[in-house]
Order: C-alpha cells, then structure tokens, then sequence
C-alpha cells in the first residue's frame, strides 16, 4: 500500500474572476519510504495539494489516502501520522524554540517528561541548542525554518509533507536543509515535497510529479522527465536586437522546432541534435551576418523540462505585444 | 467561575476526547499567557486604560450626573466593570486574526488536537488578563470613594457574574477574529460594535433619560442587565433607584446569566466551525 494516494483530486476557489481550479483531477502515487518532488510554478496549485492530502482543505471531488487512513473520512488518523512543514514557519514569535516544540508534542499528546525530552533532541539535531531558550523572533530566517520542520517531526510521523521548504532561504541554510531531509529519508520517511526550485527535486526526490494549472502535466523520475525534453539546447546572444530575427530566420531549420528568440535580452536558443558540429556550423553560417556574442551549448537541466512543459518560456511570444 | 468553563469544554469534546480536549486547551492557554508575559505592552496599557476610565468618569461625569439617593462613583462601578471587560474582547479579536494570519494556525490544524481548543485556550488566556483588569479597576474605585454594601458571598457573585459575562464576550470576540480577513481590520472590527452596545445602556447614566424609543432596547441590552446585577450584589443600588418595568430589569441576575449562556451556545460552535474552515491566507 502506498503511504500516500490520491485520485482525481478536484478543489475550486471561488475568486472574483470566477472559479479557479486549483486542482484539476489530481492522481499521486507515493510508495512507502520514497520522495515525491511536487514541482510547479507559482499558482500551480501544489500547496493546494498539500493541504488537502494534510486534511487542511476538503476537496471537491476525489480521493486520497495518507498513511492508510482516508483524508475526508479520518482526519485525525491522518493527523496523528503525519508532519507538515509549510511555507511560512509555522512558530510562535514569542515563545523560545524549547517552548515552541514542547507546545506542540503536549498537543500530540505525549507526556510532558517525554515532550522535554523530544524538544531536547529535535534542538541538538537541528543544531539549535545554542538557541533553544532565545524567543523565536531572534531566529534567523533558516533557524525558523529548522524549527518549524523540528515541529513537524516531533511525533516520528511516518509520512511527512513540505511544502516549499527553502523557498527564501539563502544558499548555504539551503544546503543545510537539505542535508537534514535526506537524513530524514535514509531513515524510512515517506516525504512529499514541493518546490520551484528544480535543483531541489532533482536532488531531493525519487520521483518528480509536474503540476501546472492544477494538473499533473508530467511524471517520471528526473532522468525520465530529462530525456523526455531530449536533445541538447544551443543558445546564442548577438549584439543587437534587430539582429535578432536575423539570427533565428538563419538558424530555422537547423535543430527542432522554431528557434525561441527574445528581442530584450538578444537571446536566441533552440534544441539541436548533434553537438559540437552542430555549434560550429549554427556559428559559421551566422558569421558575418550578425555578431554573435556569447554562444553555448546546454545538456537539458531539469529547467528545461520544466519550461518545456510549463511552457513558461514562451508566454512573451504568445502574448500580443 | 473555572468550574464552568471546563463543564463548557468537555461537552463540547463528548466522552473520550474530553481529556485531550482539556490537555489541549491547557497547552494553548499556556502559549498565550506566556505571550502575553513576553509582551506586556498589552497588559500594561489595558491597567491604564480601565484605571483611566474609572478616574475620568468618577472625575469629570461624577459632577455633572446626578444619582438621587446615592453617589455617582457607587453607580458608576458595575457599569464600568461591565463596559471594561466588554471592551477587553476587542484584544481577543486582534490576537484571533493575527494568529489566522500567520502559519501557526495551520501548525494546529494539522496536529491532531481538539477542534476548539485553539478558541478556547485563547478566551481562556484573555479571561485572565481581564481579571488583571478587574482587580485594578477594583482598587482604583476603592482609592477614589468606591464602597460595597453588601455580604461577601454577594460580592463574590458578583466577581463571578462579571467572568462569565466576560468569558461570553470574549467569545464573540473570538469569532469576529475569526471572520475577518486582516489583524488591521480586526482593530476596527473589534471596537467598533462595541460603542453602541455599551453607550446605549445603563452603565454611565439612568436609562429613564434616554428617548423613550431608546429605552427599551437600553433595558433589554445585556450590559445593562450585568450593570445593574453588579449593583445589586455591590450593594451600590441607590435607593429607589427605578431600573425599569422590563423583564431583564426586574429579573437582572438570571437574565444576565441566561444571556450570558445564550451567547456561548452559539459564539462556542460558530467559532469552532470557523477554525475548521479557517485558512491561513
């Protein structure tokens, strides 16, 4: 049994433009002790999951089963099995990080000796002993963060749920992070995650699930997803921007598909079979025709996939200017 | 009074649960009486402001209004004990909003705690700092002319009546919390409801000279009732005094209490399936 899954997730908002979907037939599969990487752009409507699979919103329409116990049906099974760590450090200002996680192992119920205890231990390995007994508001922005996963693990959930874990952290409590999640994983937790950030999935998780609009647009490991965009990418800068369609008109034909330009940043970049040949040929026949710049050659990155299917780096072309 | 309360939460928790539910309120009530100790501004300037107000009305009203058969300081004390504890609920709707406003709510709904313990532990958390209030206000009134006239148990009756009537509103404080959008529209939001519940009443003057269309709604308006039930047990009724032929003004004790009682059957559900729905943002 999977320790999360969900089928035809459906939630509508209702906002003054009329309805959003924020999901749109939801299917997740997560097998026990692996990581989902829940991947989208803002609005997508990954936290909306979350919340619904956390028992936080019902859904519309759909199922889903955490940890074996069904969110709409048994919440509070769902909730005595789960840790969820949101967007926005869900800790108390005013209380220390000691306090902090004391609170909330007495409202899972554990003794006191045993909440102590188990705040104690959570502060020693999120490395914020030193800290433990300052008020919260004195954290920096990654210690908030550590001690609002501390929070969502202090009843060893076997399932556990982060939604945008190092959005806005700076690169170095990041990395600290994510050294601590896959401590979390290598020890048997169930994990789903979400992120913008495509270096994060494809560090972090198992499988890779894709949403936009509300739906799931993709899925696969992130080698699966990678080879699903294939190919590599040659992309070139020129010096001007009139040069611009000159450069693309020369090179239709030569890769897949239309060459993707944009005037503002003098970029131009398309998919290319054929590597280095191909490089040198794209830049001989621009030769003298334009001035090239700057001229590379990419192996897809999770990020093309991600635009690829988001089809977030087309909207400029498509927009009316 | 505390009797009453925790009878209050385990029927709402049903059988089994009613343990958690009081071990959940306790913790919560523990996290905002420790916020309130870390924050004190709050506590400091809700002393002055009741103290103030006691001192502004016995000084600058004390001479103007008129209380045959007795004196002005007696007949202001219930009322400004029933208009002070009304207003301290406004604290409870800011405090409400700014914990749905921030991540913390969402900490709790996803833990497996009783549903209304998040509400509960925070009116019970305000409840205490309103009895700071009182007391204040209490030795304020003393200092500048304030007697009882009556027995202790009386007295204590009426300390009593005022919890309940303050835990009542700060349940409707809470639920208004509840439902507005920003901690910026709860400031408004809290007060504002609150000027003409307390002003149309009789706390400050004698109903008899409102407009006659006015009195009713004053005499039916339960902080009237409150005010006069605490002159009642205060022994601060002057004499003769005519409260009026209503229903609440002849029976104010057991209206108060019956009003009292009404307004947490409904604030006590309204506002927990308000949390249940709550999203934070």
């Amino acid at each position: 049994m999977p320790a999360i899954e969900a089928r035809g997730l459906v939630k509508v908002f209702a906002s003054r433009s009329g309805e959003v979907r924020a999901l749109d037939g939801v299917d997740l599969t997560v097998p026990e002790g692996t990581v989902l990487g829940l991947l989208g752009p803002n609005g997508a409507g990954k936290t909306t999951a979350v919340r619904v699979l956390t028992t936080l919103l019902t859904p519309d329409a759909g199922t889903a089963a955490v940890a074996g116990c069904d969110v709409v049906k048994a919440p509070g099974d769902v909730r005595r099995r789960i840790g969820l760590s949101g967007q926005y450090a869900a800790v108390d200002e005013y209380l220390t990080g000691r306090e902090n996680l004391t609170m909330v192992g007495r409202l899972y119920h554990l003794g006191k000796k045993a909440a102590a205890d188990r705040a104690a231990e959570l502060l020693d390995r999120f490395e914020l002993t030193d800290a433990a007994d300052r008020q919260v508001k004195g954290y920096s922005g990654g210690m908030r963060r550590r001690l609002d996963l501390a929070g969502a693990l202090v009843a060893h959930p076997p399932v556990l749920f982060l939604d945008e874990p190092t959005t806005g952290l700076d690169p170095r409590s990041r990395l600290g992070l994510w050294d601590v999640i896959e401590d979390l994983v290598r020890d048997g937790t169930t994990l789903l995650l979400t992120t913008q950030y495509l270096e994060e999935a494809d560090r972090l998780a198992d499988s890779i699930a894709v949403v936009d609009h509300g739906r799931v647009i993709a899925r696969g490991t992130s080698d699966e997803l990678k080879a699903q965009v294939g190919g590599e990418r040659l992309e070139l800068s020129v010096a001007t921007a009139d040069q611009v369609a000159v450069a693309a008109g020369i090179l239709t034909g030569m890769g897949h598909g239309e060459p993707q330009s944009d005037p503002e940043t003098r970029v131009i970049s398309m998919r290319v079979d054929g590597g280095a040949a191909t490089l040198m040929d794209a830049v001989r026949r621009l030769d003298g025709h334009v001035t090239v710049v700057d001229v590379a050659l990419h192996r897809p990155t999770l990020d093309d996939v991600f635009l690829t299917l988001t089809g977030e780096a087309t909207p400029r072309e498509v927009e009316p200017a | 009074m505390s009797t009453t309360t925790t009878t209050q939460a385990q029927q709402i928790a049903t059988g089994p649960e009613a343990r958690t539910a009081v071990a959940d309120t306790l913790a919560i009530t523990r996290r905002n009486l420790t916020r309130l100790m870390r924050v004190p501004d709050s506590v400091v300037f809700g002393i002055i402001q009741s103290v103030m107000f006691v001192l502004l009305f016995r000084f600058v009203f004390g001479g103007a209004i008129n209380v045959p058969g007795g004196s002005y300081v007696e007949f202001l004390m219930g009322g400004i004990f029933a208009q002070t504890v009304a207003f301290s609920c406004a604290t409870t709707t800011v405090a409400m909003a700014t914990d749905l406003q921030g991540g913390i709510i969402d900490r709790f709904r996803s833990l497996p705690m009783w549903r209304g313990a998040v509400l509960a532990g925070r009116t019970f958390a305000d409840l205490g700092f309103g009895a700071i209030t009182v007391v204040a206000m209490a030795i304020t009134g003393l200092l500048v002319g304030w007697r009882t006239h009556s027995s202790a148990l009386e007295i204590m009756a009426g300390f009593a009546l005022l919890a309940l009537f303050a835990y009542a509103f700060l349940w409707i404080g809470a639920v208004i919390g509840m439902s507005v959008k920003s901690p910026e529209v709860a400031q408004t939001a809290g007060l504002i409801w609150l000027f003409p519940l307390t002003f149309v009443s009789n706390v400050f003057v004698p109903v008899e000279s409102m407009p006659s269309w006015l009195q009713p709604i004053a005499e039916w308006n339960p902080v009237s009732a409150v005010a006069l039930s605490l002159r009642e047990l205060f022994g601060n009724l002057p004499a003769g005094y005519d409260a009026g032929d209503s229903l609440p003004m002849q029976y104010p004790i057991a209206y108060s209490v019956a009003a009292c009682l009404l307004i947490l059957a409904v604030a006590i559900p309204l506002g927990v399936s308000r949390y249940r729905r709550a999203a934070a943002r």
